[in-house]
């Protein structure tokens, strides 16, 4: 299958504008070897961090001693947690506080940069050796001499939530959390629903498992700090999606220096995947232990200290139960859910299972009443955080497999089913149950375009050409709907979000008519670098050749939020488009000065400033140059020059759509499922750029299968992550997957100027629960009903094995 | 510490190195070679593939001693070097016309496999170089548009477009 997009209502493209597929123009120095990313960043000087780290899920130290680290070849200091305290250096905050039911706020532990007293996970940082080579470094922080007590841990949910392995008292991780609960959050209407369910025809439940996974960049988290004392100004280079956010968390938080002594540069970024927006305690760090030593310090993560160190994604239990009438009509939604934090609270990580999931329960449904009850709880476990759809896969998940039961249950047709609850575009704009107004959608064009691309009519056909080789093929669709371009700082605010949530852009247009856009968001693979520039030249008619888009540098860059939630082209690309529009507006009042006309009269189009219904004409360039030479100029009430700025603040969410469909074969005798087809259909809004958002889409996609079949961190009892390196923590691969048709329907959001809602998580959200619904169809004839992702080869022969009354 | 010589590049280095030094410590520490980049320290993820004498090989798995001798190329002598700008080698083209890659950090990597892969098989089916690839990470493409960049760039090596098949001063 080949990819497409087709039946946008996008218009008519220029070569370089909105709607035109223009090559990345950042490739070429990524081609040639020459990106520069963190670690290829030396500075003069450069010397190198090693962190010790916990072995143990849960211990207290007993003693620390660095003598024989400090007398090793090469060490330039040994810090601890209690250097940390000594010099005064704020814990990482937590970037969201969430009420429990009762109106009380969270627990909020504290979070050292290094452990004080207690280690809560394994891979907690315990001690920093700093040494001139990485080698010295990484040797001396073998000769470090910790003296850990272990203690009693929790790893798993329903452990952290009920009572140990042995039936004995439940370890607590915090003192201050009883029952290790962070909060005991609700959203909905719980009489209605319950009132909803007594007047049921149908009630079907289902239990799911939402598993933990690891971000899994390929680059690995790096961060180099650099204290100039002649300024008295910190340097940061870091892997970062948000350097200012980081500048900001750094400032007010945790290095406790001002944001004007402060330069954070997020360079070439490799994959972020939501694990680099938080601040993390190495950003900290590397900063501090280079005005202690008088040199920069770099720190590069190793990928088995990725596995420990980044934050994981996922990892629910919830228990849901849909409500039907006899027509097969939904009539409410109750969910009760489970949420591991992991042992500390990382920037985002309580917004993830409350707003960024119990929101979306909903989906693309007409759900008059709905209730969810989300309890988060703290265990010893790496934090939990945004991971690649961040809270929208587990809603999705959650409903798109309850309502394949409740076709299964009911007899009713699992499309069909679909297409009558669906919301009709003629409901839009419409108020869930769940606190989301959607603007717009047309939920039955995306199915139409999905099921027709995987060639639905002829299931029938393959399946039975499967089962004549010995394979069972199985079918599943997921309609999904997730909220990404956030979002509108004073409903987040009202959430819960300590910071606010728009976007910044400068637009620079220098004399002779080049653009500088300096952008806060960051590009770490989304193609900014093109996609913002055909903005430009889409809007202000300069060739994409002419301009220059500039991000991930706090010096250069007024002001940013960072890439993450989908957010760049919707919130960032409607920044850049509405401080052009004031460079639109002041061209104009050049422009008629210079063409003796009334700025009424004045249209710009194509980068030609005209006297309305007249030839009469002036150049983009023109302008500009006037705007820096005023010779000939409106002095009096325009002020010389042609830059401005915007901050934007989006109105609402985006709410992004679309189904997924998979076919997957199971091969009975091994378990081994493979991926058949793929075919999705996505309304992400005006789309930019084809090929990217494509690309964006193929992405997204491995990252869904990998978490349906493949990947899971794995936690044995004792709080060690038994899948922590790539040797045991199994990445899709290319051998895993199939060529993926992607499909496109856009309805225009209706509240941003481009009317773009975005693409960057859709595959990871929509396809998880379309694979294993394609695995259950596949094992119906088996008798199997229910199986949890990761469907690997022994879980699926497991399940096909207990079905069929055989052994374990 | 060990001498060694060898040329990366093109370019012959004599360097000390310690016995432990790996080669793509060599490469992108000592030779500042930057390009070959570290994704994983169990050598599955194959961000660092150089050629060694004309070999893909994931340099983490490889000790700089060992490379004693040979010829090293790395992405960054990929392109066929000329005056001015460098020429893009048909996998390196092909990457960009197909938008191969993403955020870029698998990318130098998976050029190298790939274009081995097509100097051995010059007309691969999908299959051989979904397999081919198996030893190559990315996280940001679901390899979709790596594996239609591999094969165009077979195809237009194929047809004799660009550089040609091999960088300069790799033995066949």
């Amino acid at each position: 299958m080949t990819s497409e997009t087709a039946g946008t209502a996008v218009p008519a493209a220029s070569s370089e504008g909105i709607g035109a597929s223009v090559a990345r123009r950042e490739d070429r120095r990524f081609l040639l070897g020459k990106g520069r990313y963190t670690d290829d960043v030396r500075l003069p000087e450069q010397s190198w961090a090693v962190f010790v780290r916990s072995p143990h899920a849960h211990a207290a130290i007993r003693s620390l001693d660095a003598a024989r680290a400090l007398a090793a070849p090469g060490v330039l200091a040994v810090l601890t947690g209690d250097d940390v305290a000594a010099d005064g250096l704020g814990g990482i905050p937590c970037g969201w506080q969430i009420k429990n039911k009762d109106g009380s706020n969270m627990v909020e532990p504290p979070h050292p940069a290094l452990a004080q007293g207690k280690v809560r996970h394994a891979g907690d940082p315990v001690a920093m050796v700093v040494a001139k080579t990485r080698v010295q470094a990484r040797e001396a922080a073998k000769l470090v001499d910790v003296d850990y007590q272990p203690l009693p841990a929790v790893a798993h949910l329903r452990a952290a939530a009920t009572a140990g392995a042995s039936g004995g008292p439940v370890p607590l991780v915090w003192d201050e959390a009883p029952g290790n609960v962070c909060f005991d959050w609700h959203l909905g209407d719980a009489a209605a629903v319950d009132a909803a369910f007594a007047a049921a025809d149908r009630v079907v439940a289902i239990d799911v498992v939402n598993n933990r996974v690891a971000p899994n960049a390929i680059e690995p988290r790096a961060a180099n700090g650099h204290y100039d004392p002649a300024e008295d100004r910190y340097t940061l280079y870091t892997t970062s999606q948000n350097p200012h956010l980081t500048r900001l968390l750094l400032a007010a938080f945790t290095l406790k220096v001002p944001e004007h002594k402060l330069r954070v540069v997020a360079p070439d970024v490799g994959g972020g995947f939501g694990s680099k927006i938080f601040h993390y305690a190495e950003e900290l760090l590397v900063l501090w232990a280079s005005r202690r030593v008088g040199r920069p310090v770099k720190w590069t993560a190793e990928r088995s200290e990725s596995f420990l160190s980044d934050a994981h994604g996922r990892d629910h239990v919830s228990h849901a139960e849909l409500a039907l009438d006899a027509g097969g009509k939904f009539l409410a939604l109750r969910v009760r859910t489970l949420a591991n934090l992991g042992a500390y609270l990382s920037t985002f990580a309580p917004a993830i299972p409350t707003y960024l999931y119990a929101t979306l329960l909903s989906g693309p449904y007409a759900i008059p009443a709905i209730y969810a009850e989300v309890k988060a709880l703290f265990t010893n476990t790496v934090p939990v955080d945004a991971v690649r759809g961040a809270g929208r896969p587990e809603a999705s998940y959650l409903l798109e497999r309850l309502v394949d039961k409740a076709a299964r249950e009911t007899g009713a047709d699992r499309v069909e089913l679909r297409r009558r609850n669906f919301i009709r575009p003629d409901q839009f704009p419409y108020q869930t149950a769940v606190a989301l107004q959607y603007d717009t959608g047309d939920y039955d064009a995306t199915l139409e375009l999905a099921l027709a691309a995987i060639d639905y009519p002829h299931l029938a056909e393959r399946k039975a050409a499967s089962r004549a080789k010995g394979k069972l093929r199985g079918f599943g669709i997921s309609t999904y709907l997730e909220a990404c371009g956030i979002a509108p700082s004073a409903l987040v605010g009202a959430l819960g979000a300590r910071a606010g949530l728009y976007e910044a852009a400068t637009v620079r247009v220098h004399p002779t008519g080049s653009v500088s856009v300096f952008t806060g968001s960051h590009s770490h693979g989304q193609g900014h670098e093109t996609t913002f520039a055909q903005l430009v030249a889409d809007r202000l008619g300069v060739p994409l050749a002419s301009v220059e888009v500039v991000h991930g540098d706090t010096d250069r860059i007024p002001f940013g939020m960072g890439t993450y939630g989908s957010r760049s082209a919707a919130v960032g690309g409607s920044a850049i488009v509405k401080a052009m529009d004031k460079i639109v507006d002041k061209g104009k009042k050049i422009a008629a000065h210079l063409l003796e006309a009334s700025v009424a009269d004045v249209e710009f189009e194509g980068g030609k400033f005209r006297v309305a219904g007249t030839d009469r004409e002036k150049a983009f360039g023109e302008v500009a140059f006037a705007a820096y030479v005023p010779h000939n100029y409106p002095i009096e009430t325009v002020e010389p020059g042609l830059e401005d700025s915007a901050f934007y603040d989006p109105k609402n969410f985006t709410f992004p759509a679309g189904c997924h469909a998979v076919e997957v074969e199971v091969d009975p005798e091994t378990g081994v499922v493979e991926v058949a087809g793929v075919a999705i259909a996505d309304d992400v809004g005006v789309v930019i750029n084809p090929m990217i958002v494509d690309g964006q889409a193929h992405g997204g996609l491995a990252h869904g299968i990998g978490q349906a079949l493949f990947e899971e961190c794995v936690y044995d009892d004792a709080g060690q992550l038994l899948s922590g390196s790539f040797m045991t923590y199994c990445m899709p691969r290319a051998a895993d997957l199939p060529m993926f048709h992607v499909g496109n329907h856009a309805t225009p959001c209706t509240h941003n100027p481009l009317g773009i809602k975005g693409v960057g998580e859709v595959g990871a959200i929509g396809v998880p629960p379309a694979v294993i619904n394609a695995v259950l169809d596949a094992l119906e004839p088996l008798g199997v009903a229910d199986i949890d992702m990761p469907a690997t080869p022994e879980r699926v022969w497991r399940a096909i094995t207990a079905a069929s009354g055989g052994g374990k | 510490m060990a001498t060694i010589a060898l040329t990366v590049n093109e370019r012959a280095h004599v360097v000390d190195v310690e016995p432990r030094t790996l080669l793509v410590e060599l490469l992108r520490e000592r030779l500042r070679l930057t390009g070959t980049h570290v994704g994983c320290d169990t050598s599955q993820c194959g961000a660092c593939t150089v050629w060694v004498d004309g070999k893909s090989v994931k340099s983490c798995t490889m000790l700089a001693v060992e490379a004693e001798g040979a010829a090293v190329t790395t992405i960054e002598g990929l392109a066929a070097a000329g005056p001015g700008e460098p020429s893009l080698h048909p996998m390196q083209a092909a990457f960009n016309a197909c938008h191969g890659l993403q955020c870029g950090f698998c990318t130098p990597g998976m050029v190298m496999s790939a274009a081995e892969l097509v100097r051995r098989h010059p007309d691969p089916s999908e299959g051989e170089v979904r397999h081919w690839l198996e030893g190559n990470l990315c996280r940001c493409t679901g390899y979709h548009n790596i594996v239609r960049a591999v094969l165009a760039a077979a195809a237009a090596m194929r047809a004799g477009d660009g550089a040609g098949t091999g960088a300069p001063g790799v033995r066949p």
